[in-house]
């Protein structure tokens, strides 16, 4: 069903909307929010551009395929945990460094496994909602 | 009210395990979701209800307050929730793909695996 | 940097397979370079398994905790005996299954996923044999649950799609089951740690809310282990799946199950502080009768072979309901020689296909002249299962049969022999049927079975002749994991020295 408002609309809201997530899973560190919310409304954004012009438009945005993204963000959350277990002794434990730009910013490698999440949870959500939407009716 | 909250409980349970043996397949997945869904709520019961502050430390402070709610069980929750929702996710693609290839969705049409392997050398009765 | 991996040791056999499903999910449009690196995560995950065992004997109990949080409150992977036995042979089932899938897994089923989703059972797998939490333990079954799900409905057929869905929806009850069996188990005890479960439950009165919890495990591991009267959905998928994955199954995820009854039953709950250790012996008998009468009326090979998976999982059971030191180090014993003939035998099974072009054993027949390596390499597997001497599955009936009229359950034993005559009646059968016979189908020449089938039975094969001669060593082995079940301080003191008595 192609409707034009809708189609028209859907780029500056999937655009919205991916920043938005982006704000989520920043915000999560120390606020409500994080990894997973935030990977299911990326999810949502590439989900309206399936709805308004089909899954061939979403996968195009999507540029690699979302198992691959999949392996890419639980690569990210293995690869957060292996500094703990090399300093430590202990997997997971997660490390900070202040770098000294602006007031003091603090890195660490929670955000790495925050952000191994958001791509997890995006692509498998993608991988269900792409397979569903495009499998020939019987 | 911890009573109460039990009745609720094992209603849903019961709403669960009646809809699992029905013959309809996506209303199995159905008493699946609501079965995994009294169990998080009974991993909830587990902490303990009552009227409390939520879990989150206070601005400023290091420790959590003494009369916040037990963050475990919340957390354990958050656990189940998410792998409940990728099996049900599952569960609900390998019923749409079964109506697919089977062309209905009653289970007792669902007899290719018996089929395959059968003992009986006419190949299975298939008296549906 | 040895020192650290070894230090490290009760880690790796569930990280490698983690990083090789990320890595092969990456590699998804690239189907080559997906195999190569596949096949080195099976190897590094075996070595890892290996370097563990070698820990364990060396140094005792390891333990590691996670986060850097203080047992009881942060999740720890302890490596005991028996946890390091197991994945050491998952690792040797994983690269033999993995050799033989070289041969036998397609291409579109590469495509459909094979490699993540195998190394992510891997990891499920490794992860519920070393985790000491008893809530990450559902969490790894879980993973183990989604992945092997995936495995069995790879090719999409309609036989497989009837069985992945009767194994999901009653391997997501057993779930079920068992998270509230652990949400009761925290409501009483407040805590979910093993080691911290082992030292608090002595402590607490026998209340309705903790057999409740002990029944509710048992029966959500029973159903994930194949139990009497819920093991029916066993049958009913196993043999449904690409053999390649049939053998993984009936080696490993049936054996999880089992593990998990050992473990919560010997370190967490008692079996006489239970009163369930009746219920349990009743189930033992039922699970080896009612799973060989099962297969003695099957004529397609995998059917028959699942039913054995069924009623071998009794004997084991068998071990933990007479519960004395002589019979806990049979049924470790029997776990590990059972690992290894079973998926031998569905590998077996596959080769036989690929021999003769079928599965059923009616339109089977003459391998023996035509193939006699292969009827050669059968013999191994199916006598040791049917506990002919001096293959392992004799040494492990005898422990367990031993102990069992030793143990006061003279009738489990007795049961146990007449299941073992009707166990060679299927094994011969198999035998008469598939190589003696004269061939049905009008076929002159066999197929040729490919050195990457062959080589992996062999090395199975080796392994289980290794352990039948050489038996002294393993039961050793199988005294020291069934002692350190039956006294858990060593468990205990490596999770946390010193734990508190009120540290909840």
């Amino acid at each position: 069903m192609r409707s034009l408002i809708f189609s028209a609309l859907a780029r500056p809201l999937f655009g919205l909307m991916l920043a938005v997530s982006v704000i989520i899973l920043f915000r999560g560190h120390n606020e409500p929010g994080g990894g997973f919310v935030g990977g299911l409304v990326a999810a949502a954004g590439f989900a309206i551009l399936a709805l308004a012009d089909g899954g061939g438009r979403a996968r195009a945005a999507l540029r690699v395929h979302p198992v691959e993204l999949m392996g890419a963000g639980l690569l990210l959350s293995f690869v957060s945990g292996l500094p703990g277990l090399f300093s430590n002794g202990s997997f997971l434990t997660h490390l900070w460094i202040t770098l000294p730009v602006g007031g003091g910013l603090k890195l660490g490698t929670t955000m790495v496994f925050d952000l191994g999440v958001y791509l997890v949870v995006l692509g498998g959500v993608l991988a269900l909602i792409l397979r569903l939407y495009e499998e020939p009716s019987a | 009210m911890n009573l109460l909250y039990s009745f609720c409980i094992a209603l849903l349970a019961a709403c669960g395990v009646y809809l699992l043996l029905s013959r309809n397949l996506l209303r199995t997945v159905l008493g699946v979701a609501l079965l995994s869904a009294a169990t998080n709520l009974v991993i909830f019961f587990a902490g303990r209800l009552g009227f409390t502050q939520p879990p989150v430390i206070v601005e400023g402070e290091e420790v959590l307050r003494a009369g916040a709610a037990n963050p475990l069980p919340q957390a354990l929750v958050l656990t189940a929730i998410v792998i409940g929702f990728a099996l049900v996710a599952f569960a609900s693609a390998l019923v749409l793909r079964t109506y697919r290839a089977l062309g209905t969705l009653d289970g007792r049409k669902l007899r290719a695996a018996e089929a395959l392997g059968t003992p009986f050398s006419d190949g299975g009765r298939d008296d549906a | 940097m040895l020192e650290r991996l070894m230090d490290t040791a009760v880690v790796w056999p569930v990280a490698v397979p983690i990083a090789t499903a990320a890595l092969t999910a990456c590699l998804w449009t690239r189907p080559r370079a997906q195999r190569v690196a596949s096949g080195i995560g099976l190897w590094a995950m075996f070595a890892a398994a290996l370097g563990l065992l070698a820990v364990v004997v060396r140094d005792g109990v390891q333990a590691k905790q996670f986060g850097s949080w203080a047992a009881p409150f942060g999740i720890s992977f302890v490596g005991d005996p028996l946890g390091a036995a197991l994945v050491a042979i998952t690792g040797l089932l994983a690269v033999a299954a993995g050799t033989f899938g070289l041969a036998d897994i397609r291409r579109r089923q590469e495509r459909a996923g094979f490699h993540p989703l195998l190394h992510g059972m891997l990891a499920g797998v490794n992860g519920a044999f070393l985790t000491g939490d008893i809530f990450n333990l559902y969490v790894w079954f879980e993973v183990m649950l989604i992945t092997a799900m995936g495995l069995l409905v790879l090719d999409r057929t309609r036989a497989q799609l009837d069985g992945t869905f009767r194994y999901a929806v009653l391997n997501l009850l057993s779930t079920i089951l068992f998270l509230m069996g652990v949400a009761l188990l925290y409501g009483s005890t407040g805590t979910l740690n093993m080691a911290d479960l082992a030292v608090v439950l002595p402590r607490l009165e026998p209340s309705a809310s903790l057999t409740v919890a002990s029944l509710l495990l048992l029966c959500g591991f029973g159903i994930k282990a194949g139990f009497f009267p819920l093991f029916f959905w066993l049958p009913a998928s196993y043999h449904t799946a690409p053999i390649t994955v049939s053998a993984l199954f009936a080696g490993l995820l049936t054996k999880v199950g089992v593990y998990a009854c050992f473990r919560v039953f010997t370190l967490v709950f008692s079996l006489e502080g239970t009163g369930i250790r009746e219920i349990v012996a009743v189930i033992a008998g039922g699970t080896m009768l009612f799973g060989v009468l099962g297969a003695a009326v099957q004529w397609d090979v995998r059917r028959i072979l699942s039913f054995h998976i069924v009623s071998q999982i009794g004997y084991m059971l068998l071990g933990l309901a007479v519960a004395t030191p002589a019979a806990l180090a049979g049924a470790v014993f029997y776990i590990v020689h059972h690992i290894v003939v079973k998926a031998n035998l569905f590998l077996l099974a596959g080769a036989i296909h690929r021999a003769s072009g079928t599965y059923d054993l009616r339109k089977a027949g003459g391998l023996m002249g035509r193939n006699p390596l292969l009827a050669g390499l059968f013999l191994v597997p199916a006598l040791s299962l049917a506990g002919i001497p001096p293959l392992s599955g004799f040494w492990a009936k005898l422990m367990v049969i031993d102990a069992s009229f030793r143990g006061g359950a003279g009738w489990l034993g007795a049961l146990a022999l007449v299941v073992g005559l009707l166990t060679l009646y299927s094994m011969s059968k198999i035998w008469m049927e598939a190589f003696w016979k004269a061939p049905v189908l009008p076929r002159t020449r066999a197929r040729p079975v490919p050195l990457a089938m062959v080589l992996p039975i062999a090395a199975l094969g080796a392994v289980t002749l290794t352990i039948g001669l050489f038996a002294e060593p393993f039961v050793e082995y199988a005294r020291m994991a069934a002692d350190a079940l039956l006294d858990p301080q060593a468990y205990v003191a490596a999770v946390a020295p010193v734990l508190p008595p009120e540290a909840r």
